[in-house]
């Protein structure tokens, strides 16, 4: 039975990683960019929420509503004034731009808020759970987070597969130079992609505030699991992120499970053995060379 | 393919999926070496509260000084002053016979920003007492504190602390953690320049360093508290309220979660010699997002007491899901983790009752030799100055000025053995407490400070949500409790 919770346990935690590797996997499909200042964009976004929801005296997650749009245009704004200049140049300069902001960001959020750990009041929706029996609890707020982390992988794989934008991406992703032959404005697409990859990590950032704490600093280590879910999915496959996060949770608590000790260390070890027995991922759409 | 803007190869080829795995691989590093290897790359410690003070000095006596003049000792007591003794350190004099370069590392940014987070509102205080000077023997010195941010990195301590004895500092102050003090400390002592320090467990910095007991150091010294004296506080605050006395261990696996894991010395040991059961589910990694199976342990083990010392965010994640999967301790002892209002407040209402060790409070009964203000004074004027809630450290980095005046007063000379001798006599009354290293067969270099038990409580209507309450005193009976522990709703 402590497995079975340990699997359902897993599962919930997979969405919250999911959801963080949302906006990576799509940032790197679409535009070969990885982002180090993903995990700081994220607890920037939990903190914003925070003061928004303190000064207006309303509920975090009520507050998304004013967060996630504003993350949008900040994506927006980012890749039109940095990102823009080191997409499809040599990587040390996309590493080095996105992690120096990385670094902006936590100084910045130090000066602003003091490395005081804060956390998000989200209610009683914080500890109240579905009892299966003694040994099983569900957690509303986990359930939530999986709920929306499902729904935004779902609506974002609809979205590619069925609109026009959508269809621009796919181009995009496939061949940059031959998509902007045929009339794309690619600047657009990589703009609107890192738009929406910074408003799903928002999302995630929130989420994450609202079931742990945080203080400036505590970004890149979420970076890790929001890289591994990528790659154990498979590049180019929304599905497949959530099938990482999923799969990376659950080695993590199963490892746990057995030592509290050896739950990171699992969840590497799946990510290693995925890279070396199957690179494209477990969804992968390509063929290795 | 180096060269191009884009590779023409198809993008999804091995080579990238191993690129973006080196990618990830680099992230890991990055998360494993915490936020203190990014904010190593942050420059320049905020060195601004260097030598304002010193290039004021001629200015007339300010009312600070002149009232904190009242205060000091006579002239008298200056040339017999390093056999130690009540006598204070006296400012004023203008300073124009010399100046004293005091250097601090702190930690300032990075994940232990906060242990420095009450050194703004102290040195702003301690510059306006010293702006006229100190008297040192029959002479005044200006004083000159250059304070350097050590990054939450042991290796940027390292170096920031070489980079004050190379400008030749005549005494080294140094705080918070054994990672950020050891390795100052460990300069100081090789190059034969003075450190006091606190903000610590005393073991991890004596035993740390390789310290003998029998020999011990000859130029650093230290106060706090130790790990025994929290095992025991700890045990106090089980013993009081009724339960199956059974104890569940959260500790992780980092230089504070070991030591007090530590069959010998740490909880297990406090735990078996009150008859208590212990349920250890073993050390985790900092920052984890999954507790299930603690949680499944403590439960299966029937544990109705949780204690350990995990870092904030991980107790948050803890004690959330702890909820949701229906575990109902009765009592929850936490090192480190509810040691900020800030952190209480971050878990909401499930922050009510959760006990902690505590230090100092506003309610301590002692006095500042510096100032002459009491725990509450000081307390007060930082809520009044910086809007926050108190903290444990303005007190301790207060008491931390304390000893280097008096130790400087002592002293009679910026001569660095002869500030060394005078920290070995130390014996003085601050604000948490009586100083004096090596008393009651402690390393001769240690001085313990008391040790208490408190729980936080949801205020009704208070200044502040929460409020810290001293509960248990047994270790330590001159600090007053103003509360009583109870179990957790």
């Amino acid at each position: 039975m402590v497995w079975t919770n340990a699997v359902i346990q897993g599962i919930l935690l997979g969405g919250l990683y999911a959801l963080f590797a949302t906006g990576l996997s799509l940032s790197f499909g679409v535009m070969r960019l990885v982002n180090l200042a993903h995990g700081d964009l994220a607890i920037f976004a939990a903190f914003m929420t925070l003061s928004i929801s303190t000064t207006l005296k309303i509920n975090p997650l009520v507050a998304l509503v004013i967060v996630v749009p504003a993350a949008f245009i900040v994506g927006y704004i980012l890749q039109r004034l940095i990102f823009d200049r080191v997409v499809g140049v040599d990587p040390a300069f996309q590493i080095v731009a996105t992690f120096g902001l990385g670094i902006v960001i936590q100084n910045a959020l130090l000066e602003k808020y003091t490395a005081d750990t804060q956390g998000l009041n989200v209610g009683k929706l914080k500890t109240s759970t579905i009892k299966v029996n003694d040994t099983i609890g569900i957690g509303w707020l986990p359930l939530f987070t999986f709920a929306t982390a499902v729904a935004v992988l779902g609506s974002l794989a609809l979205f590619l597969q069925h609109t026009k934008l959508g269809r621009a991406f796919r181009a995009t992703s496939d061949d940059a130079d031959a998509a902007r032959l045929m009339g794309i404005d690619i600047k657009r697409v990589f703009a609107v992609s890192m738009a929406l990859a910074i408003a799903t990590v928002a999302l995630a950032g929130v989420l994450f505030g609202s079931r742990s704490s945080f203080d400036p600093f505590v970004g890149p280590a979420r970076l890790i699991y929001a890289f591994e879910a990528v790659i154990i999915g498979g590049l180019g496959s929304l599905w497949g992120t959530l099938a990482g996060g999923i799969t990376l949770g659950v080695a993590q608590t199963i490892g746990r499970q057995i030592n509290p000790q050896w739950g990171e260390l699992f969840g590497h070890c799946v990510f290693l053995a995925v890279l070396v027995l199957r690179p494209t991922g477990l969804f992968g759409k390509v063929q290795s060379r | 393919m180096e060269d191009q803007t884009w590779p023409e190869t198809p993008f999804y080829s091995r080579r990238h999926i191993l690129a973006l795995g080196g990618g990830a691989a680099a992230a890991a590093i990055l998360a494993a070496c915490g936020s203190s290897s990014k904010s190593s790359s942050t420059t320049a410690a905020p060195a601004g509260t260097t030598p304002s003070a010193a290039t004021t000095a001629t200015t007339p006596a300010s009312a600070t000084t002149a009232a904190t003049g009242g205060t000091t000792a006579s002239a008298t007591t200056a040339p017999a002053a390093a056999a130690g003794g009540t006598n204070a350190a006296k400012f004023g004099g203008g300073g124009g016979d010399g100046t004293v370069k005091i250097g601090f590392t702190a930690p300032l940014t990075g994940a232990l920003a906060g242990f420095g987070e009450a050194n703004p509102f102290i040195l702003d205080a301690i510059n306006k007492l010293t702006a006229n000077g100190i008297m040192l023997g029959d002479k005044s010195y200006k004083v000159e504190i250059t304070q350097k941010d050590v990054e939450s990195n042991s290796d940027t301590a390292a170096s920031r602390a070489g980079e004050l004895i190379t400008s030749g500092v005549d005494l080294m102050l140094a705080i918070a953690t054994p990672e950020m003090i050891n390795p100052v400390a460990d300069q100081c002592e090789a190059n034969g320049v003075p450190c006091l320090s606190t903000l610590a467990p005393w073991q991890p910095y004596f035993f740390g360093r390789g310290g003998d007991p029998a020999k011990g150091f000859d130029w650093t010294y230290h106060f706090f508290w130790g790990a025994d004296q929290l095992v025991k506080v700890f045990g106090d605050m089980w013993q009081t309220v009724d339960t199956d006395k059974t104890v569940g261990l959260l500790c992780p696996n980092d230089p504070d979660g070991n030591a007090l894991a530590d069959p010998k010395t740490g909880f297990p040991a406090g735990v078996s010699a009150l008859g208590y059961k212990l349920v250890d589910p073993g050390r985790f990694q900092d920052l984890s997002d999954d507790f299930s199976a603690v949680i499944g342990q403590m439960k299966d083990g029937g544990v109705e007491i949780v204690s350990g010392i995990p870092i904030p965010p991980d107790f948050a994640t803890f004690w959330t899901q702890a909820k949701q999967q229906g575990f109902k301790p009765k009592l929850v002892t936490m090192a480190k983790a509810v040691l900020f209002s800030s952190a209480v407040e971050a878990l909401g209402d499930a922050g009510d009752g959760l006990a902690s060790e505590v230090w100092w409070t506003p309610n301590h009964p002692f006095t500042s030799s510096l100032t002459g203000e009491k725990s509450k004074d000081i307390s007060d004027k930082y809520e009044a100055s910086t809007g926050k809630q108190w903290t444990q450290f303005v007190g301790f980095v207060h008491a931390l000025f304390e000893v280097c005046f008096d130790v400087l007063a002592r002293a009679g000379s910026t001569d660095k053995k002869a500030i060394a001798d005078a920290a070995a006599a130390t014996k003085l009354d601050t604000v948490v407490g009586p100083i004096a290293y090596g008393k009651n067969g402690l390393p001769k270099n240690i001085s313990p400070t008391s040790l208490v038990g408190g729980q936080w409580k949801k205020t009704t209507g208070g200044k502040f949500p929460f409020e810290l309450l001293v509960v248990s005193n047994k270790q330590s009976p001159e600090i007053p409790t103003n509360g009583t522990l109870t179990p957790l709703a």
